[in-house]
């Protein structure tokens, strides 16, 4: 599965930790909540980076108090029609000041890269190679926004206002 | 009218783009069925029993002529020469080729028109009143802060995948014309003590196999706060609405499993955490909104013009008037319902040649301006009194002067087997039968006020349940029955009707409807008694006896 | 949607695959020859659970040319003529019940 981030493809250098795996003396790994949650302070001083594979229905309640400390948080989209991780990921970048890694895992197509980005999302678990190869044009796709996120484009509104404000300097 | 700038345009074109390429990608077999069903859904294109149907939006019921014009096009070039205008401000093409649409899309982009979001589980279409900007009596043009809501519910990065379906109704008027009871969020423009203009948000109301009027979940949000507010609900649903059953996903459910009032406390929690993200809506920027909606430059006219008093003699134009034409904010003008219930034909249908025709008396008669109501039925919403006469005449030419507004045979209906691949039982030949019982208009303006609403199964398209006479289809044994509920209404008392008892046989309906009807006239105290307050009188005891006493 | 596979077929009388064809929607069946028809009259027709699964699975294999496929009932006219067996079958084979506006042709 290609891993897309910053907007290239790359190679993943976390690997993923199945729950009852064992831990690989260094590197950077991503484990399932639960299991972190066990011994965050122990996982979280070893060496390699470290991220974790937060689930779409629990609060993130648990996670914040180690986000500062985290390396990489990777959100789960078990299907398309899923839209939960879209929540929690603003919440993460926007209320929790997160700025770590953010990674989109699970169902990822092509159709959802503009949300996700929007949604602070910088890294994609892409589950097809054609819709990796097309990131960067798909994130193109669009130059108009309603919704004020934390990814910091503009509004149409606002870009409105700017209008309005250098058009009433102008007379 | 609001009309659209470049960003508007742009953002809609960058949409068709992405959905031709979408639809290349399914046809050359890049994306599943299965993948592809969502993406098209979020353009409002679904499969029906026959071919595809194509749902385009018409936010809060407001279109220009041209506008109006592009749908008809469309109903030529790419369906069969007609359309159909649902109850939710959207108008549906049931022949549409899928290789055809993007075509279309773009056809319809180039007068501002898209049908994003027409289906699929995220925020629809936001529908406001009808007679928004015109009604007597309004606080204020509700369309403005329905427009605010359409840009900000459009392509939402957060809520494009929620639970199900999510749909938000504006009023601004004591009377709702907009059933925002029936509705995910139901928002109630009003000014408070103080003076503050600020909505009643009611949230958790909606039709379908479970019911539910809508709760007032706060009674004033400030107007400058309720995008950040309406953001808040939808996170809490976003996050906890039910993903585990389709029949249980929607907000009414989480609002009914949680209660009303530890809902709001979550709500509350949510928004409170918040804080400004750049959401509230300062003064400034509601007038940059309101400063694209144009007003007609009304002339200065006497209540009552001669053409209007000549025009009274003639008893068929005075049925007509006393129908179809409504006050006006201003003096000397109407609003004018066009009823799209002729009597025999599918209820809300229009064909593109009487599409093109209202196009050209809106701009005669109505500043170009027309609008589309809940109850299927088309508007005009500025018609000089003294056209009246004119545009009576010139409506009866094109089969659009039925004299029935409101009455028993403006009838809602969903389309039904004939068209629905979800359908238990037809819903349009019932109408038709039922237009024909009923056909004399003279008897229908005897009867008066009453609302005959059709679904053709549970998921209650054609809101049954909030018909002052409810007709549900039903299967038995492959055959097609239906329930009647009596005593529904879907207005500021909306409420769901109650059932008579078994389901009839479809060969038995409209004669079932007669003997309701039949029964009202015998029961009801005065002329000027509604049927739903003689139900509300009386109960359904007496109806149901005269219905089943014989069968 | 669940495969086919997994799906518990049971047929109660002589049944058929039908779909809709992915580029234009129109009602479609599918034939004997392993390929798709808009007329009933060329629908393969099956008579056992087994063999309806089968043309199910095969029908559904095609999710290029067509969608939803499912099994429907048939009538067998004593000429070997296929009709429709259920009232939704019917409707999509003959087309609407209802009078429609006229629109000039
Ligand atoms: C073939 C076309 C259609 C399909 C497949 C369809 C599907 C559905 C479904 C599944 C529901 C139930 C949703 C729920 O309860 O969660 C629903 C509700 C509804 N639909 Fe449709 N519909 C169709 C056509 C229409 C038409 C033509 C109209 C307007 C005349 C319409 C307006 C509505 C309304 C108002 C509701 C109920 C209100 C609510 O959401 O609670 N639909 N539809
Ligand atoms: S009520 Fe049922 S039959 Fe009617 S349009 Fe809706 S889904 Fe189809």
């Amino acid at each position: 599965m290609p891993l897309v981030k910053q907007g290239r493809i790359t190679t993943d250098l976390f690997v993923h930790v199945a729950d009852g795996a064992e831990l690989p003396g260094d590197g950077a790994i991503l484990i399932p909540a639960a299991r972190f949650l066990e011994d965050p302070e122990g996982l979280l001083k070893r060496a390699g980076k470290v991220g974790v594979i937060w689930p779409n229905n629990r609060d993130l309640d648990d996670l914040v108090p180690y986000l500062g400390r985290l390396d990489a948080v990777a959100l789960m989209f078990p299907s398309f029609r899923d839209g939960r991780a879209y929540s929690q990921a603003r919440l993460l970048r926007e209320r929790h000041g997160f700025d770590g890694e953010l990674r989109a895992t699970g169902q990822v197509l092509r159709d959802q890269f503009v949300f996700m980005l929007r949604a602070g999302f910088d890294t994609f678990e892409v589950k097809k190679d054609s819709d990796a190869e097309a990131f960067a044009s798909t994130a193109k796709s669009y130059s108009v926004f309603y919704q004020p996120t934390g990814d910091g484009r503009l509004t149409a509104l606002h870009r409105r206002m700017q209008l309005r404000h250098s058009e009433s300097a102008g007379q | 009218m609001y009309a659209y700038d470049e960003l508007d345009r742009t953002l809609i074109n960058e949409r068709v783009s992405e959905f031709r390429d979408q639809v290349k990608r399914r046809l050359s077999g890049e994306l599943t069925e299965d993948e592809f069903k969502m993406l098209r859904l979020q353009n409002g294109v679904y499969l029906q029993l026959h071919a595809y149907m194509f749902r385009v939006a018409i936010p809060y019921g407001t279109l220009s002529s041209k506008q109006l014009r592009a749908l008809a096009r469309v109903g030529r070039r790419y369906d069969r020469g007609y359309g159909h205008f649902t109850t939710r401000q959207n108008i549906q093409f049931n022949w549409i080729k899928l290789a055809e649409l993007p075509d279309a899309l773009a056809d319809l982009a180039e007068v501002g028109i898209h049908a994003m979001q027409t289906s699929g589980n995220n925020m629809r279409n936001v529908t406001s009143d009808q007679w928004a900007g015109v009604a007597p009596g309004e606080v204020e043009d509700p369309r403005i802060w329905s427009e605010i809501l359409r840009q900000h519910t459009t392509l939402h990065p957060e809520f494009s995948f929620l639970p199900r379906k999510f749909k938000i109704a504006i009023t601004a008027s004591e009377h709702d014309r907009a059933a925002i009871k029936v509705h995910d969020i139901g928002l109630r423009l009003y000014k408070n003590a103080e003076g503050e203009t600020g909505f009643e948000v009611l949230v958790g109301g909606g039709l379908g196999r479970t019911p539910f009027i809508g709760k007032t979940i706060k009674p004033f949000v400030h107007g400058r706060d309720i995008l950040s507010y309406v953001e808040a609900i939808l996170r809490v649903y976003n996050q906890y609405g039910r993903r585990d059953n389709i029949y249980k996903a929607r907000i009414k459910i989480l609002v009914h499993e949680l209660g009303i009032e530890k809902f709001a406390r979550e709500v509350d929690e949510e928004w409170r955490q918040m804080g400004d993200v750049g959401l509230t809506l300062d003064h400034s920027v509601i007038e940059e909104v309101r400063s694209r909606f144009s007003y007609p430059a009304y002339e200065k006219l006497p209540h009552m013009p001669d053409e209007l008093k000549q025009a009274a003699h003639d008893p068929l134009f005075e049925r007509w008037r006393r129908n179809s034409v409504f006050p006006h904010k201003v003096q000397g003008y109407s609003i004018v319902t066009i009823s799209l219930k002729p009597v025999g034909a599918p209820p809300g249908d229009a064909t593109s040649d009487q599409m093109d025709a209202v196009a050209d008396l809106a701009d005669r008669y109505s500043f170009g301006e027309i609008r589309v109501g809940h109850e299927q039925n088309l508007c005009l919403p500025h018609v000089a009194k003294r056209d009246l006469p004119q545009l009576w005449k010139a409506l009866d030419r094109i089969g659009l002067a039925t004299p029935n507004v409101n009455l028993v045979t403006d009838i809602i209906a969903c389309p039904g087997l004939d068209y629905c691949s979800l359908a238990n039982a037809r819903s349009i030949p019932i109408a038709q039968e039922l237009t024909r019982r009923f056909a004399n208009h003279d008897t229908a303006e005897l009867i008066g006020r009453l609302h005959i609403n059709i679904s053709g199964c549970i998921n209650a398209c054609g809101h049954h349940h909030v018909g002052h006479i409810g007709i549900l289809g039903v299967e038995k044994n492959g055959e097609e029955f239906y329930q009647i509920t009596i005593g529904g209404r879907a207005d500021e008392g909306a409420q769901m009707g109650t059932l008579i008892g078994p389901a009839i046989p479809y060969a038995e309906v409209a004669d079932v409807i007669e003997d309701i009807v039949e029964a009202y006239l015998a029961l009801r105290d005065r002329p000027e008694e509604l049927f739903v307050d003689a139900v509300k009188r009386l109960g359904v005891e007496p109806f149901k006896e005269r219905v089943y006493a014989t069968r | 949607m669940t495969s086919p596979l997994q799906q518990k077929i049971k047929i109660t009388g002589p049944s058929m695959v039908t779909a809709n064809r992915t580029w234009d929607g129109v009602v479609i069946y599918r034939t004997a020859q392993q390929g798709w028809s808009a007329n009933l009259s060329d629908a393969a027709i099956v008579r056992t659970s087994d063999e309806a699964r089968t043309l199910l699975n095969e029908a559904t294999a095609d999710d290029v040319g067509a969608i939803g496929p499912y099994i429907a009932p048939v009538e067998l006219k004593d000429g070997g003529e296929i009709k429709p067996g259920n009232l939704r079958e019917h409707i999509r084979s003959e087309g609407l019940t209802i009078d429609l506006l006229p629109v000039p042709a």
